[in-house]
């Protein structure tokens, strides 16, 4: 596949760098918000919504803006964007708004926004950062809505608020507590790691994940190096 | 009074940032391998988000609520603190060097740190006063120290135990993290 054409970024942001699965990134609205698979598309497709324009809104000014202050002008670019979505959710879909509340403005200090815009929209043209934002999009989406419809699934009986299992069923409600999300996805990453010792262990070349100490190192590279 | 002491408990134990509200997930995982600097990071966090609270809150009820522009809390709010952050960078560097060489490799991280721009919006959510919102910010920084302090001695422990392959690293950390959680749902009933 060609480097930058729309397919391939759409690629990368859903199966090669998908952000959930393999970069492990944006972790806090990851175990926030996924609750029910309901929720964890509404995140998904909010976040999607405001990555794929401040991509486009960053790739556009990636020449106007000075090197020494990009990092602040990211950050005024994501809050604009975030500020409209949030008063559209508010205005039109207020049962998304309630279900999300203080994890809208939150996601300003999205990992994967910030690291999109230094990583990709603020070095390329704008046609292949929006699809980049949209694969980067996608890829979220799909990973918080099936952490949302695993732990609705064990821990409600439900799938997008249907009820799935019959009511025999005795639901194990800590999937929906807080423990829960820690639980999910620490048998994620476990998974995670095992395949990645396989393949180690056969001598093939292993993927470094970008993210290996949670969004520990994101703070590193992505928002620790702000200069103001 | 009584409201400040319940605020103060709901905010650092029962309501604890990191294991029941997921906020500033980033350091706890990142920078709880050693007690030490555990306890560095969760003063630092301490010191910004009691400032943070105080300017957020004024700006909030003397700048945006007297001018009508409400809406631009994110945007506002953001940048305030990352603009905090480095004048208290500055700041401690020429007047406390004693306290910065302690804090001062942990405060530019904690830009980053969601439980900042969280508490922000909760003091505006909650309708919370002034010295409430200082209160908020102080109580909600003191359980993220609580927390970290304690998932980093567990860690030094971890160091020496026979943790299967695929559970090295950031899973075992992450059911450690379970654990606690469960435990401080047990305080829910306090208020």
């Amino acid at each position: 596949m060609k480097t930058n054409s729309p397919v391939e970024r759409l690629y990368n942001g859903i199966i090669k760098e998908n952000p959930t699965f393999v970069m492990m990134i944006g972790m806090c609205p990851t175990l926030a918000v996924t609750t029910s698979a309901t929720n964890g598309i509404g995140m998904g497709l909010t976040t999607l919504v405001i990555l794929t324009l401040s991509n486009m809104m960053i790739s556009l000014l990636r020449k106007m803006i000075p090197d020494g202050v990009r990092m602040p002008a990211y950050i005024g670019v994501v809050a604009s964007f975030v500020t409209i979505v949030q008063l559209l959710l508010e205005g039109y879909i207020p049962e998304l708004y309630d279900a999300l509340g203080i994890y809208i403005p939150l996601i300003v200090v999205n990992c994967i926004i910030l690291g999109r815009a230094e990583a990709f929209a603020g070095k390329n043209k704008v046609i292949p950062s929006i699809f980049d934002g949209l694969g980067m999009g996608i890829g979220f989406t799909i990973g918080l809505t099936s952490i949302g419809a695993v732990r609705e699934l064990i821990g409600a009986g439900q799938l997008f608020g249907f009820q799935i299992l019959p009511a025999s069923y005795e639901p194990v409600t800590i999937f929906i507590m807080a423990p829960g999300a820690f639980l999910v996805l620490a048998l994620l990453v476990a998974v995670q790691n095992y395949v990645k010792n396989k393949k180690a262990a056969k001598g093939q070349p292993v993927q470094q994940s970008s993210c290996g100490q949670g969004c520990g190192s994101c703070g590193n590279t992505v928002c620790g190096g702000k200069k103001l | 009074m009584r409201e400040l002491l319940m605020i103060a408990i709901g905010s650092a134990i029962v309501n604890n940032v990191v294991l029941s509200q997921f906020l500033g997930l980033c350091p706890f995982l990142g920078v709880s391998k050693k007690i030490n600097t555990a306890a560095g990071m969760g003063g630092a966090v301490i010191f910004v988000l009691t400032i943070s609270s105080l300017i957020t809150s004024l700006i909030y009820k003397f700048v945006l609520v007297a001018t009508g522009t409400e809406y631009l809390q994110t945007i506002v709010f953001i940048l305030v603190i990352a603009a905090l952050v480095q004048l208290v960078e500055m700041f401690m560097k020429k007047v406390l060097p004693p306290l910065y060489q302690a804090l001062g490799v942990y405060l530019p991280l904690i830009t980053t740190n969601c439980a900042v721009l969280g508490v922000a919006i909760t003091n505006v959510q909650e309708n919370y006063s002034i010295l409430e919102g200082v209160v908020n910010g102080f109580a909600t920084a003191v359980g993220f120290t609580i927390a970290i302090v304690l998932m980093a001695g567990l860690r030094e422990k971890m160091e020496y135990n026979d943790v299967p392959k695929a559970f090295q690293g950031m899973p075992i950390v992450l059911l450690t993290a379970m654990l606690m959680s469960i435990a401080f749902t047990g305080f829910a009933g306090i208020i």
